[in-house]
């Protein structure tokens, strides 16, 4: 036991994800804060959102969001305020303007190019006629092949 | 001694992966037999070479050998013996170590298995295979080799990460590289094809249970990881979208077009090109994992040893192997001749729809991980890629791909009618659309995603039931007895199929109707959370074999029942200086009660967190279901006939 509470002193103790003292009471406004929590990038951390992250500067951020949503902020002022100190790193849902155009229009680009590369072929194979490009030994093995597998 | 014995036959077994690699490849250009015949023994013996590094490995670890490098930066004495084994693959350079080996071992089976394919073919794709364990070996002896020695041996190691004590992630590795390693048969069949020049149905036949075995090893791996997730980060999420999770999450989604594509070859000798493409971004997104995990170029919370040399070895290995495949592939795919013609509402057409989903989805995956770096290096903004964007980028492709599914799975090959596929699932949708609206109607309205999840899962479940019920024929007596006759492939289809929908009903589940609790409670103290009453009722410290605990005892009741009495753990592992949590989960088929016990409060107290997590086994059971069905496919008769036709012919046709 005495082990037990030297180790605990040495060690700094853990501060877990959202304290029960860092909650604000009005449930609305947490409930926000918790929406934007999660979409906030704990900086030091290695891709883990605010709201998830056990370091003292995802706590820090977390209690700076709580505080401009009590001072009044809409949920696009509390952003721009942290995007505006940290930087767009901090958040994790990039935002769709410029450069970031080509991350959100891939998925939607690729698919249209899927599709009509796939509508393209499948014209041509509709139509095609098929070749026969097996040599006869060849043909008798298959046909081999096929018949022990239908046949056992 | 026996480190040393692991350490030789470690350099042996790349000898032997250069022998397995040179002779074959010469020997299948020139037509020379005996240098092609080489291929054989030289590939058993590297996986029994490889086979005696890891069990000198092992012995390391079991027997505390602290005068090995990693053994002391990874084990300790008071560890217990399941973690001492694990603990062989939990770091960087005992993974790389069972990587080879499962390399080696898929090398070994396609000998032992491999009976029935033409002598070029085999010694080609041994070749092949025996390339990949250069590359990886060499790797493994010249930047991470795990027989490094310490001068001056510590009495006792520094112990392996707390978090990965845990019996949940000492199989997550093995599966994984089960997995990863597995699609690589699928790239030595695919290059080997295309050195021939010749791609025909018993290829895709050859090809299809391998990538079927990489798929389902992924699959559980990868379910493997997320449960302990769940259970082991202390708020139960279950996917992250991580780099790292994305690295092996690229491999399955391409793994399971291939697994498609390569049904369409089989059956219908088409699609050739596009299958062997596959086969070779499947292996070719293995190896970019690979990168990214061991690299550090994208930050995880999966922390690696990283180091910059290995980072460019591997970007190294992965550039040569995707180069030299793909320039093959441009020089000779021309020469592979498409013969099945389909129209275009058929089996056929609805697999290249499946195909497209799936691999525009790994693309998007693939984007959004390797953006933030694009975005620094291009246009020097420095910004994240997290979950919010995944979410919203990736599902609608899911949401597709189940969507079409049933349709897809129930039309025939060639040429089909989409009134008459529709005609059989009417019933389906309409069952499908009552469940989604009874679920909408039971959470009283609000956010759609769970309804829409019940719907997908019902249209996925039901159509797979509907698919084998028409399969079965007309005759409503012999229905039964046709049931249980149906090829376990078509057993295999519709239980995997099946088990998809449940797992997207388990995420949409779970994502819409959480509850959580976080509150100081006193000791003695009860308070409900979403009609359980839980109640603290005492707090006390233990002490483990190698960490100490504080373990909160807590009893949830519903309505005066108790329904569970819960020990949630808070772990510290003083040797690691980390400490951990340790869930309490009650699991139920409906609901999962979670919880996890916080630090003690300055005004008495502890923080508690209390989560109500619904149908959250449902998605790991999908996982498990979706492996079921690849197990069913895999022991088709079909393949275990085909590999009873080698022994026998190998017997009785004469040496040409």
């Amino acid at each position: 036991m005495k082990r037990f509470i030297l180790i605990l002193t040495l060690l700094a103790a853990p501060v877990w994800a959202v304290q029960p003292d860092e909650m604000l009471d009005d449930p609305e406004l947490e409930a926000r804060a918790r929406d934007l929590s999660a979409g906030l990038r704990c900086l030091v951390c290695r891709n883990e959102s605010i709201d998830e992250s056990n370091a003292d500067l995802a706590r820090d951020l977390r209690l700076a969001v709580r505080e401009r949503l009590v001072a009044g902020d809409s949920d696009d002022e509390v952003i721009s305020y942290l995007v505006d100190r940290y930087g767009e790193y901090v958040l994790l849902k990039p935002r769709t303007d410029g450069s970031n155009l080509i991350l959100w229009l891939a998925g939607p680009l690729m698919l249209l190019a899927g599709l009509g590369i796939g509508a393209a072929t499948l014209r041509r194979r509709s139509t095609a006629p098929a070749p026969e490009a097996l040599s006869a030994e060849e043909e008798a093995r298959l046909q081999d092949l096929l018949k022990s597998d239908r046949g056992v | 001694m026996i480190v040393e014995l692991g350490h030789f036959a470690l350099i042996l077994a790349l000898l032997m992966a250069v022998v397995q690699t040179v002779f074959p490849l010469i020997g299948a250009a020139k037509g020379w037999r005996p240098f092609m015949a080489a291929a054989e023994p030289a590939a058993v013996s590297q996986f029994g070479c490889l086979l005696i590094a890891f069990g000198a490995l092992t012995w390391a670890f079991v027997a505390s050998d602290f005068s090995l490098q990693i053994v002391t930066a990874n084990s300790h004495t008071a560890k217990p013996m399941i973690y001492k084994i694990s603990g062989v693959w939990g770091n960087h350079e005992g993974s790389m170590l069972l990587w080879c080996l499962i390399l080696a071992l898929y090398g070994a089976l396609a000998v032992w298995f491999g009976g029935n394919l033409s002598e070029t073919l085999k010694a080609r794709v041994l070749g092949v295979q025996g390339s990949i364990g250069i590359a990886f070996l060499s790797f493994l002896i010249f930047t991470s080799n795990p027989f490094t020695r310490l001068a001056v041996p510590p009495m006792n190691g520094q112990d392996l990460n707390p978090l990965l004590q845990d019996p949940g992630l000492a199989f997550h590795p093995p599966f994984l590289y089960l997995g990863y390693v597995g699609l690589s048969m699928a790239f030595s069949f695919a290059v080997a094809a295309l050195i021939e020049g010749r791609v025909d149905a018993a290829w895709g036949r050859w090809v299809r249970p391998w990538t079927l075995a990489a798929w389902l090893f992924l699959t559980v791996g990868i379910a493997l990881g997320s449960w302990w997730a769940y259970y082991e980060l202390g708020w139960g999420g279950f996917w992250f979208w991580d780099p790292v999770e994305n690295a092996s999450f690229m491999p399955w989604l391409i793994s399971a077009a291939l697994l498609h594509s390569a049904i369409v070859v089989e059956k219908r000798e088409s699609l050739k090109s596009w299958t062997i493409l596959l086969a070779i971004l499947a292996f070719g997104f293995s190896l970019i994992g690979a990168f990214i995990v061991r690299s550090g170029v994208l930050t995880s919370v999966h922390a690696f040893a990283n180091d910059p040399e290995r980072g460019v070895y591997l970007l190294a290995i992965t550039a040569v192997f995707m180069g030299g495949a793909l320039t093959i592939y441009a020089a000779r795919s021309s020469a592979l001749e498409a013969k099945g013609v389909f129209a275009t509402v058929s089996r056929e057409s609805a697999l290249v729809a499946n195909n497209i989903l799936l691999v525009v989805s790994a693309m998007v995956v693939f984007v959004g991980t390797v953006w933030p770096l694009v975005a620094e290096m291009a246009f020097g903004r420095k910004l994240s890629v997290g979950a919010p964007f995944f979410d919203a980028a990736f599902t609608p492709f899911m949401v597709a791909l189940a969507a079409l599914l049933p349709i897809g799975a129930i039309l025939p090959w060639k040429r089909g009618r989409l009134d008459r596929a529709m005609g059989q699932l009417w019933g389906v949708l309409a069952l499908s659309v009552a469940l989604g609206g009874l679920t909408w109607v039971v959470q009283t309205g609000g956010s759609m995603l769970a309804p829409m999840a019940a719907v997908l899962c019902a249209w996925l479940v039901f159509g797979a039931a509907a698919e084998l019920w028409t399969r079965a024929g007309r005759v409503r007596s012999e229905k039964l007895r046709r049931l249980s006759r149906l090829p376990r492939a078509d057993w295999g289809k519709a239980v995997a199929h099946g088990g998809f929908g449940i797992t997207i009903f388990g995420v949409g589940a779970l994502t819409a109707w959480q509850v959580e609790d976080i509150r100081v409670a006193q000791v003695g103290e009860t308070f409900s959370v979403a009609g359980y009453d839980i109640t603290l009722v005492e707090v006390h410290e233990e002490e483990g074999p190698n960490y100490l605990s504080t373990v909160a005892e807590m009893k949830v009741t519903r309505n005066g029942r108790t329904v569970a009495v819960l020990e949630p753990e808070k772990r510290l592992y003083p040797v690691a200086r980390m400490p951990t949590t340790e869930a309490a989960i009650d699991n139920g088929v409906l609901r999962d009660i979670y919880l996890v016990i916080g630090d003690p409060q300055e005004g008495g107290g502890w923080a508690v967190r209390t989560y109500i997590k619904p149908f959250a086994n449902w998605i790991w059971a999908g996982a498990i279901i979706m492996a079921i069905g690849g197990v069913l496919s895999l022991t088709d008769r079909r393949y275990r006939v085909a590999a009873g036709a080698a022994r026998q012919t190998r017997k009785t046709v004469p040496a040409e």
